[in-house]
């Protein structure tokens, strides 16, 4: 079965042009005054002060739960892999996590997600939002959120950035309500933004004077005829000046040969040290995908392949960001849109199975070292405290600090920020 | 340590080449357990047939009684199974990494000897023609080579770049064949660990851009009687990685060029991995089929692409041995049965 988790699509290649639309809409979402936000703004004044930011690793396809956190070696359904200890004395993961496991004292595995959702598109929203789908009422992601309240207001990156293998651009529709101002700014294969380059023709200075010109100009027109959208205009330029300015951030190089070793020198590797230096750089989502689990087919021998290079890379992210203090702000969550099937297939493979998996927090407002929930002795049902995707979403906005029980206004309608039928799991929190 | 190919074990009767018709093929047994199979072998003498299984177990069934012996010490899958040219011991190795020597005609059946032979999945298991050497190939990227009487580290060889997959020494005894991941054939000098060359059976193997992950390998290997063929089995032209779609091959090799001979495909769009090949000394081959497509045995020639005789099965198969009296095949299914087949008319 197919999915498109390392989406090459051409609606995420898109020109400079389309980019600096995507802001303008963006920015006229918000300064529009169109969605409100909280109701009660204290709460987002109040994270001014210290800015929390969010690392999210998402193995697109559905990664075993079996083959990684909740392993059931000796059982019918455990498959042919062992279970090993952690730094946490008493917690076991899969042996195809030998790295992770020495970080295991920084992270936390809730075992019981049951989203009793099998389809990727739906599985994915729910592990995104918090929420099942709704034709009617998109709600937005929680890259969206973050950036929204978490960012500051003259933040000079994005607020939402996803590195993934696949296609460069923008992915708007991710913010929903909240304006594609708030939207995924995607980094295919780790690659800058398209067209952020200054063309060769154009010297800086005469860069710099027709920016001024588009300044002057632009303040002009707004002395007469001040809009939201004029100002949506104003803003979408600056910000692109910004980002340009910062280009050279996305360059991984920059930080060495013997970093990029200590990652590793494939992609996933790559993207992980470049996860790393836009967090430190004041971004406040990254989304870090790895693709792909959809092992129907060859589950086995395909989770060595996958797990194998996402190991090392993530346990060295983990182990840096706590080595420089950045768990305290940082939350990490690792997910997928869900786990597979206990029983194996005659394919030697594994299917869809939202039933019984894990999600991986750590950081920031998070109890490390901590086991949440737990499933059957062959992984079949969930046996104890079972959370599903609303859950989840409650915590990890809880976690950055942020009232998951607050309320957006949308054209003078409450919505609330999260699912209101469920709510945090308190004993993973701090 | 090169060696004479032992004598053949005295208590299998090979069959009148006549009495074999493979057209004939039926099935004739089965051995039912409590967790799917996944390798086979008969024993030498031809008494019993062995049986790993998902529940990392061996079982020896009895052929005559049907009794059923359990052999217990593996942590994981054994994959590979070989035995000594008498038959009186069995060795294993199982995805933990461990090699385990079993006597094989014990009941009950205690390890002999346990060993740690590599880091990661041993997938294959083989023993030398004269039964001194036993070699393993790892998930580490190395085949090892073991005294097959005290468990000691003979040899190590190193090269493969990728997971190795299968191994076979060729009925000489001077050399020894792994194939890897990606189609890689090394052929190595059994006394001097030396790599002469390599073979090149890379389609068997393919790397899905977009999947991001290699599918494929040498799930299957055989030399014919003479050492003059070597036949590599697994799947490809492969469409959809996430389903498995892809068809069954072997890839055909003429030993003294090293040359691919040709490519045996099935005469259907079969889906699936050719998981166990045995040659017939009546020099036909016969490969056992898994996936998609169901289960099969296809019966190839040596110098036809495609087979001449196709016999579905019950259900997709994960590999098959040939009894020492040349009549009967055994296929490890993932239905949890072990069936036998007969190859004379009945």
């Amino acid at each position: 079965m197919q999915c498109a988790y390392a989406c090459r699509s051409t609606e995420h290649s898109i020109a400079r042009r389309s980019f600096l639309g995507g802001m303008l809409a963006g920015a006229g979402g918000v300064l529009g005054g169109a969605f409100g936000g909280f109701a009660r703004p204290a709460a987002a004044q109040q994270l001014a002060s210290t800015q929390k930011r969010v690392l999210v690793v998402y193995l697109a396809g559905g990664v075993s739960q079996l083959e990684s956190w909740d392993p059931k070696p000796q059982t019918d359904t455990g498959g042919p892999f062992r279970a090993i200890p952690t730094s946490v004395p008493g917690i076991h993961i899969s042996e195809l996590l030998p790295y992770t496991a020495q970080q295991m004292h920084h992270l936390s595995i809730v075992r019981s997600v049951n989203t009793n959702e099998n389809d990727h598109g739906k599985g994915s929203y729910i592990m995104h939002t918090g929420r099942r789908e709704e034709p009617a009422q998109p709600y937005p992601h929680l890259g969206s959120v973050a950036a929204k309240y978490l960012s500051p207001e003259d933040a000079a990156l994005p607020g939402y950035i996803h590195i993934t293998p696949g296609g460069n651009g923008v992915s708007a529709s991710e913010a929903a309500f909240l304006g594609p101002r708030y939207g995924a700014v995607t980094l295919g294969n780790g690659e800058p933004p398209r067209n952020t380059k200054r063309a060769e023709s154009l010297t800086e200075a005469a860069d710099l004077a027709r920016n001024d010109l588009r300044r002057r100009l632009n303040d002009r027109f707004v002395a007469r005829r001040r809009t939201a959208e004029t100002e949506a205009y104003s803003y979408s330029y600056e910000q692109a000046l910004k980002l340009v300015a910062q280009r050279e951030l996305f360059d991984v190089t920059r930080e060495g040969d013997a970093e990029l070793a200590r990652y590793g020198t494939h992609d996933f590797g790559r993207h992980c040290l470049l996860a790393r230096r836009l967090l430190e750089h004041g971004v406040t989502f990254v989304k870090v995908s790895h693709s792909n689990y959809d092992t129907h087919n060859e589950n086995f021998d395909f989770h060595i392949e996958q797990l194998g290079e996402f190991d090392r890379p993530f346990a060295t992210l983990v182990g840096d960001l706590a080595e420089r203090g950045m768990l305290e702000s940082t939350l990490i969550v690792v997910m997928s849109e869900f786990g597979r099937t206990p029983q194996i297939n005659h394919l030697y493979g594994r299917d869809h199975w939202g039933t019984a998996w894990s999600v991986v927090l750590g950081g920031c407002g998070i109890q490390p070292g901590a086991v949440i929930g737990k499933t059957n002795e062959n992984g079949t049902a969930v046996a104890d405290r079972e959370v599903n995707g609303g859950h989840l979403f409650h915590t990890y906005l809880k976690a950055v600090g942020l009232d998951p029980h607050e309320e957006y206004v949308i054209g003078g309608r409450p919505i609330a920020m999260a699912d209101p039928s469920a709510d945090v799991i308190q004993e993973l929190l701090i | 340590m090169n060696e004479a190919p032992a004598a053949p074990a005295e208590n299998a009767t090979p069959a009148p080449a006549s009495a074999v018709d493979p057209t004939k093929t039926r099935a004739a047994r089965e051995f039912e357990y409590t967790s799917p199979f996944l390798a086979c072998r008969f024993d030498p003498t031809g008494t019993y047939v062995f049986a790993s299984a998902q529940d990392n177990t061996i079982q020896r069934f009895h052929l005559e009684s049907g009794e059923r012996v359990a052999l217990v010490g593996h942590e994981s899958w054994p994959r590979g199974l070989a035995f000594s040219p008498a038959g009186d011991m069995l060795f294993s190795g199982g995805n933990e990494g461990r090699l385990i020597a079993w006597p094989a005609g014990a009941a009950p059946i205690e390890p002999a000897r346990v060993g740690e032979a590599h880091q990661g999945w041993i997938r294959a298991v083989a023993v030398s023609p004269g039964g001194s050497l036993v070699a393993t190939a790892g998930n580490d990227r190395l085949v090892r080579l073991w005294n097959a009487t005290d468990g000691t580290l003979v040899r190590e060889l190193a090269g493969h770049e990728s997971h190795v997959y299968n191994l076979a020494f060729h009925p000489s005894g001077v050399h020894l064949v792994s194939g890897d991941l990606k189609g890689v054939i090394r052929q190595w000098d059994v006394a001097s660990g030396a790599e002469v060359r390599t073979l090149d059976a890379s389609r068997l193997w393919k790397y899905d851009a977009g999947f991001a992950a290699d599918i494929g390998g040498v799930r299957a290997i055989a030399f014919n009687h003479d050492g003059t063929l070597l036949a590599c089995g697994g799947i490809t032209d492969v469409s959809n990685a996430f389903a498995g779609v892809g068809n069954p091959a072997v890839v055909l090799f003429d030993w003294e060029s090293g040359s691919p001979k040709l490519v045996q495909l099935s005469k259907e769009n079969l889906q699936g991995v050719v998981w166990g090949l045995t040659f017939h000394p009546d020099d036909f081959l016969v490969g056992a089929t898994g996936g998609g497509g169901g289960g099969s045995l296809l019966f190839w020639r040596p110098d036809a692409e495609r087979e001449f005789h196709r016999l579905a099965l019950a259900a997709t198969s994960c590999d098959l041995a040939l009894h020492p009296d040349g009549r009967r095949l055994a296929v490890a299914h993932y239905d949890k049965k072990l069936r036998l087949y007969d190859m004379t008319a009945a």
